[in-house]
């Protein structure tokens, strides 16, 4: 800034600056202020801590509860994910070379499920799935997961699609590649980080999904939001702290993830434009 | 065939998608919808009354006939689910249906003789009354609009007009108000404090404003529950926020601060507010620093020149923040029914009581259909928005 600040607008610079210390703290405080109470070595949530121990994390690990679910919520996100990652890929590389009115119908059908309220979506698929026999199956809540992750992969493959040159894969054709071979060799590694941040938005989505989960979950899939939500509602344990701690710890490494993805890929887009 | 073989290919790569789409949500959501006009359970216990009082003009009493009728098929379905679910449903409209029709099932007696209207009322003097009947011609189906109604705390009177439930039956539209309310004042304060935080994070270099832009990506991506438990940590009796209230002396006795729509509104803008600061952050990012540094370099404080050159041209970012974080908060669930009391619980809350608890598809289906409407309309005008403003950056 060159321009000289009278006194009052320089307060205001600071008073900006405090408040937004203040929202920034508002935002990450109470996440953090839950991560020493996972070590605290009393049994009540307050501070001061009674001193340092890993006894909640152990009630963690050897609970008959908290385990199993962390395993179905790995379980069902893993299949989900995978399922996700193949219909949206597919279909957003079929949205791509499509145009005019059927690819946006198409589009807005695919991203439809990002924004119908997830309690709409919930209930509905139990009314069905009790039809069918489906609620209180692993099958029906992969099915359900999938659907919500699904929208998040077309999303970032289209968005990589996007910045794609074309003529990459019309030279991969004319050199007397196979359009399969063009496809592996060419498009996929260009469309790759856009596949694999899709697949961790879908992931995250199922690993924190509870509202569709509480509708569909039966006893034996229970997973770890569900879990929490039942800890949260009856009886606070600290051990609760200790779930919390390493789902914030999961989220805090797939942010990690996603954000060096992006950085490669304009890091890439970056090379190439100046390149040519 | 070279040009429509490819398009081949394409429809073929889109196929798996769509028909998952369409299996596992569109079609279990319009299935829902439908419902909330669709009265069956009446019809599937008793088709041949359903079909009488369909004819009935709805003065006095249903004919003999239709009686004798009720009476035989009652005897065939006594003890089934089908009786079961009828009764359900016309308990829903008259509270007390459920026992009288499932008591007057078991005493009926077992040979036909003598009045059949006389014989029902003998069990009791209800079914002598017309607005039992006329209950009853209500939910005869196969199409009504007694969910919609209900949904909007109306009702049909035993002549057929569109009349207000009793005062204390009606919860709807005090829950959409409630919602709407709830969901503005959400959407308010997190323009108050997303709206600074994005102007400082949009002005500063890309070096600091990129680490701090993970920290607010950082809330964003954990767990609601985990956010929800920590608040509930915080916000109890005896949690962190109290205990430093007190210690520096603001208060002497612990503030009820959860288990009410304070409680909700604190943790529902701390959940919503990262989507209130990424949209304004990239608007705010597009206007760049020149219009204000232009308006200050001819002579406007800065201030002055925030509230005349930059705000204005901030707007799509402040509709755009905005109706998400409405949008979002229409639909909430999670949080107000983990944080809120009795007196907090939004529109949400009610879909899956429907839904699970009494299994009331009808009323669910209605209310699921209101909360589509309002969210969809908002959304299209969020597409607008963005539309309108997005490419012209």
């Amino acid at each position: 800034m060159s321009l000289p600040l009278a006194p009052v607008d320089r307060a205001l610079r600071w008073g900006l600056i405090t408040l937004c210390v203040t929202i920034l703290a508002f935002l990450l405080v109470p996440v953090l202020a839950v991560i020493p109470l996972s070590f605290n070595a009393g049994s009540f949530l307050t501070y001061p801590l009674a001193g340092f121990s890993t006894r909640w994390y152990v009630d963690f690990y050897t609970s008959a509860r908290w385990l199993p679910s962390l395993s179905n919520s790995l379980f069902i996100g893993s299949i989900a994910t995978l399922i996700a990652t193949l219909l949206g890929t597919a279909a957003a590389l079929g949205l791509d070379r499509m145009g005019g009115i059927p690819r946006q119908v198409l589009n807005a059908v695919f991203l439809l499920p990002v924004v119908v309220p997830v309690v709409v979506i919930g209930s509905s698929l139990y009314a069905l799935f009790a039809r069918l026999g489906l609620t209180g199956s692993y099958l029906g809540l992969i099915l359900a997961h999938a659907l919500l992750g699904a929208p998040f992969v077309v999303i970032t493959v289209a968005a990589t699609l996007a910045g794609f040159d074309r003529s990459l894969l019309q030279a991969a054709l004319s050199l007397g590649a196979t359009p399969l071979e063009a496809f592996r060799r060419v498009t996929l590694p260009l469309i790759l980080p856009g596949v694999v941040s899709g697949a961790i938005f879908a992931f995250a989505t199922s690993f924190d999904e509870i509202v569709v989960t509480l509708f569909l979950a039966g006893p034996q899939q229970r997973t770890l939001p569900l879990q929490m939500f039942d800890g949260v509602r009856e009886q606070i344990s600290p051990a609760i702290t200790a779930a919390a701690t390493l789902l914030f710890l999961v989220s805090v490494g797939l942010v990690g993830v996603i954000e060096l993805l992006r950085r490669r890929t304009e890091r890439l887009r970056g090379a190439a434009s100046s390149g040519s | 065939m070279r040009r429509t073989l490819p398009q081949l290919s394409n429809w073929l790569l889109v196929l798996p998608l769509f028909l998952f789409s369409a299996g596992i949500f569109v079609a279990p959501i319009a299935l829902m919808l439908l419902r909330s006009v669709q009265d069956p359970e009446l019809a599937a216990a008793f088709p041949r009354t359903a079909a009488e009082l369909a004819r009935w003009d709805g003065q006095d009493l249903p004919r003999p006939e239709a009686m004798s009728t009720f009476i035989t098929e009652l005897r065939g379905v006594r003890g089934t689910d089908r009786i079961s679910f009828a009764a359900n449903r016309l308990n829903a409209d008259i509270s007390g249906f459920r026992s009288m029709l499932l008591r007057t099932a078991r005493m009926l007696p077992q040979a036909d003789g003598g009045d059949a209207a006389e014989t029902l009322r003998r069990i009791d003097a209800r079914w002598g009354e017309r607005s039992t009947w006329t209950a009853m011609r209500r939910a005869s189906g196969p199409v009504t609009d007694y969910f919609l109604l209900a949904a909007l705390d109306l009702q049909r009177d035993d002549d057929g007009a569109v009349a207000a439930v009793p005062a204390e039956r009606a919860v709807f539209v005090g829950v959409f108000l409630r919602t709407l309310w709830v969901s503005i004042l959400v959407t308010g304060f997190c323009l108050l404090l997303g709206y600074p935080l994005a102007y400082l994070l949009a002005s500063l270099p890309a070096r600091y404003a990129n680490p701090l832009l993970v920290l607010v990506l950082i809330p964003f991506w954990t767990s609601v529950l985990v956010r929800t438990t920590a608040w509930i940590v915080l916000l109890q009796r005896d949690g962190l926020v109290n205990g430093l209230l007190r210690r520096i002396g603001l208060i002497e006795q612990p503030l009820t601060l959860i288990y009410n729509r304070t409680g909700v509104l604190i943790a529902m803008v701390h959940v919503l507010l990262p989507l209130m600061i990424l949209p304004l952050y990239s608007v705010m990012k597009g206007i760049g620093r020149a219009p204000m540094l232009a308006a200050m370099s001819l002579g406007a404080r800065p201030f002055e020149a925030f509230l005349r050159v930059y705000l204005p041209q901030s707007r799509a970012g402040i509709g755009a923040g905005c109706l998400l974080v409405f949008i979002s908060a229409l639909g909430y669930y999670v949080t107000p029914e983990l944080i809120g009391g009795g007196g907090d619980q939004m529109i949400s809350y009610f879909i899956a009581f429907y839904t699970n608890r009494t299994t009331n598809w009808g009323l669910a289906g209605a209310l699921s259909l209101i909360l589509l409407l309002a969210t969809g309309l908002l959304y299209i005008a969020y597409a607008r928005l963005s539309r309108a403003t997005g490419p012209a950056r």
